[in-house]
């Protein structure tokens, strides 16, 4: 009969409208601003810089390699390396980055920085909202901005976080007992002393603060709008 | 109007039409031209007696920026060739590199490539459905059935690979990482409830008389014209060309796999419409096996690199079937990190080829429905 297709496809249309009304998995309107969907884990967006303990300047992970400005395929990172060293989480004096900027109004989100870091110093971030009215400098971030601290790390993609930090861990260990072998038969002579460096107060594990032009300090969180699922965390800074 | 003369392979206005022919631009901004898209139609009242089509709005130059970057870099940029179907085109463009410098690729890898390729398959056919009813005035209801299910499928992707639609996941020997906790039974899920979807679109549409009034022998691509054109995938299975590279190549682990090769009869709008129901029920099968064996172990050959890749110098060319037809990438390396010579072979653009002798002595509002069975992707047209 003519028709009858048209009358078939009509009932599946019926069945799905009233279907909508009943189903739960078929609601998924989300009101965005005041919700959140929870976020999936691998979730990435735009890079940021990870930095160990309180202070994001000194503990910053980032030893100015310039890997991921050569590999960033849109060629979004700029990095200036400085000229004095300070030293690094293992007490290793390290260049350090005396500009890294992230033009995000470039980036792709690729994740190939993170990829070619050799130091996990750049990882990706979950961050998505970040309308701003300034065209020009509002998308660029310096390293300031983006210093987030490790326990944030933990926060948005925890599985991956353990695993760096396993591997970081094991690293340390590594060149702690290379360091303690090498220091056994010729006690005097550190590995490499830096001549710019004003005397590192040891070269041990604690990091000395780093001999930088003065900045204003941060709180020790970076203010990161909280998501849904993570707003009832307490010591979250808004 | 001015009489337009028209060379001898167009189709000829009818005697005493020719000071009536009406030259019009569809596109770039018409909503039917699947992105920015436009034909210099020429007709005679309703019929199309000659059609240009007119692409590269969206070029960006994307071999020759390849040849400037390292050949990671390149990547992601292939991601935005087909934007719907980005892990096909980082399979294609990482199965060249491999062939270029000799790398394999281990097991549980090949799987996870084949299991994220025929999830990409599923993906566009059911975009291509609701896209292909949408031009035909069907507005709405199939492309947000389809585009429901498609969610679920760019969920399994970003679970995996962090993005849904930019994916950049594969790389030189294997896959960027492994899958989360619990993505392989989440995967499982989708592809176990797909097939519904399949009869609820089926039960839909398929016995319209609508729409087989729309499109039964509207746009025929015959058998000859398929081959001397070198148009391949749905399109040209739809005329009854058996030609499925994941058949004739046989490469990665698809000789593993049983599945059917669907074929069309007539190359018309309806058979390329009803070969991609098909071809998805031949890739539930692809993956209901491949979900069913993978095994466990490393997913990335531990000679590849992140930094530093420099393959030996040669030339390698690698395709795949993608969604859409043979997508292929030429390189020519010459030592450096960066490629010589880098080239796309990409189906929309190929198929795209024969639009004007598809579309001759049919009326316009047909040209909208054979362009959207074409199945283009502008990104990769224009590169």
């Amino acid at each position: 009969m003519i028709g009858n297709g048209i009358l078939k496809g009509l009932a599946e249309t019926a069945r799905n409208f009233f279907g909508s009304y009943v189903s739960k998995d078929r609601l998924t309107t989300v009101q965005y601003p005041e919700q959140h969907i929870p976020q999936i884990e691998a979730t990435r967006d735009f890079p940021f810089l990870v930095y160990d303990g309180a202070d994001w300047e000194s503990g910053m992970r980032c030893v100015a390699c310039q890997i991921c400005e050569k590999e960033c395929p849109p060629k979004c990172i700029l990095i200036t390396k400085s000229t004095d060293k300070k030293p690094d989480a293992v007490g290793k004096p390290q260049f350090y980055p005396a500009v890294f900027d992230i033009d995000i109004s470039v980036c792709m989100s690729c994740q190939i920085c993170v990829e070619v870091c050799p130091f996990d110093a750049i990882k990706m971030d979950v961050q998505f909202d970040l309308p701003t009215d300034d065209r020009f400098g509002g998308l660029l971030l310096d390293r300031h901005k983006l210093a987030k601290s490790n326990e944030y790390y933990h926060q948005i993609h925890p599985t991956e976080a353990t695993a760096v930090d396993t591997a970081l861990a094991a690293e340390r260990a590594k060149a702690a007992a290379a360091k303690a072998a090498a220091a056994t038969p010729k006690p005097a002579a550190p590995a490499a002393p830096a001549p710019a460096a004003p005397k590192p107060a040891s070269s041990t594990a604690t990091p000395a603060p780093a001999p930088v032009a003065p900045m204003p300090v941060k709180p020790a969180e970076p203010p990161i709008k909280p998501l849904a699922s993570e707003s009832s965390k307490p010591g979250e800074t808004k | 109007m001015s009489t337009l003369t028209l060379p001898t392979p167009f189709l000829s206005p009818e005697p005493g039409h020719e000071e009536r022919l009406l030259e019009i631009s569809m596109g770039p901004q018409h909503p039917s031209t699947h992105g920015v898209f436009r034909m210099n139609v020429v007709l005679d009242g309703e019929r199309v007696v000659r059609l240009k089509p007119v692409f590269g709005y969206l070029h960006r130059n994307h071999e020759k920026i390849a040849e400037n970057e390292t050949y990671l870099s390149s990547m992601p940029y292939t991601d935005r060739l087909d934007y719907i179907c980005s892990l096909t085109n980082n399979w294609g463009y990482a199965l060249a590199v491999e062939k270029l410098a000799g790398i394999t690729v281990p097991e549980r890898a090949e799987y996870l490539r084949v299991i994220t390729g025929e999830l990409t398959r599923l993906l566009n056919h059911a975009c291509l459905l609701g896209f292909l009813l949408q031009d035909m005035g069907a507005s709405g209801t199939p492309l947000m059935y389809a585009f429901r299910e498609r969610e679920k499928i760019l969920d399994l992707f970003e679970a995996l690979t962090g993005a849904r639609m930019m994916c950049n996941y594969m790389r030189f020997g294997g896959c960027r990482v492994d899958t989360p906790a619990g993505w392989l039974d989440q995967a499982r899920k989708v592809v176990a409830e797909f097939p519904r979807f399949l009869d609820e679109f089926e039960k839909l549409l398929v016995s319209n008389e609508i729409l087989m009034e729309r499109t039964q022998g509207v746009g025929v691509l015959s058998r000859e014209l398929a081959i001397s054109s070198a148009i391949s995938g749905p399109m040209a299975r739809a005329s009854g060309l058996n030609y499925d590279i994941r058949k004739v190549d046989a490469y990665g682990i698809y000789p593993r796999f049983t599945f059917r090769v669907p074929l069309g009869k007539h190359g018309d709008v309806y058979d390329r419409y009803m070969i991609r129901f098909l071809e998805m029920r031949e890739s539930l099968k692809i993956l209901n096996d491949a979900l069913r064996d993978i095994p466990a172990g490393p997913i990335i050959d531990p000679k590849s690199k992140p930094r530093g890749f420099r393959p030996k110098p040669g030339e390698a060319y690698g395709r795949i079937e993608a969604p859409k037809g043979e997508l292929g990438f030429y390189l020519i390396s010459d030592g450096s990190p960066n490629p010589y010579r880098y080239r796309v072979r990409p189906p929309s653009l190929i198929n795209l080829t024969v639009l004007e002798d598809l579309c001759l002595g049919h009326n316009v509002a047909d040209v909208v429905v054979i362009l959207g069975s074409v199945d283009i992707v502008l990104g990769e047209v224009d590169r």
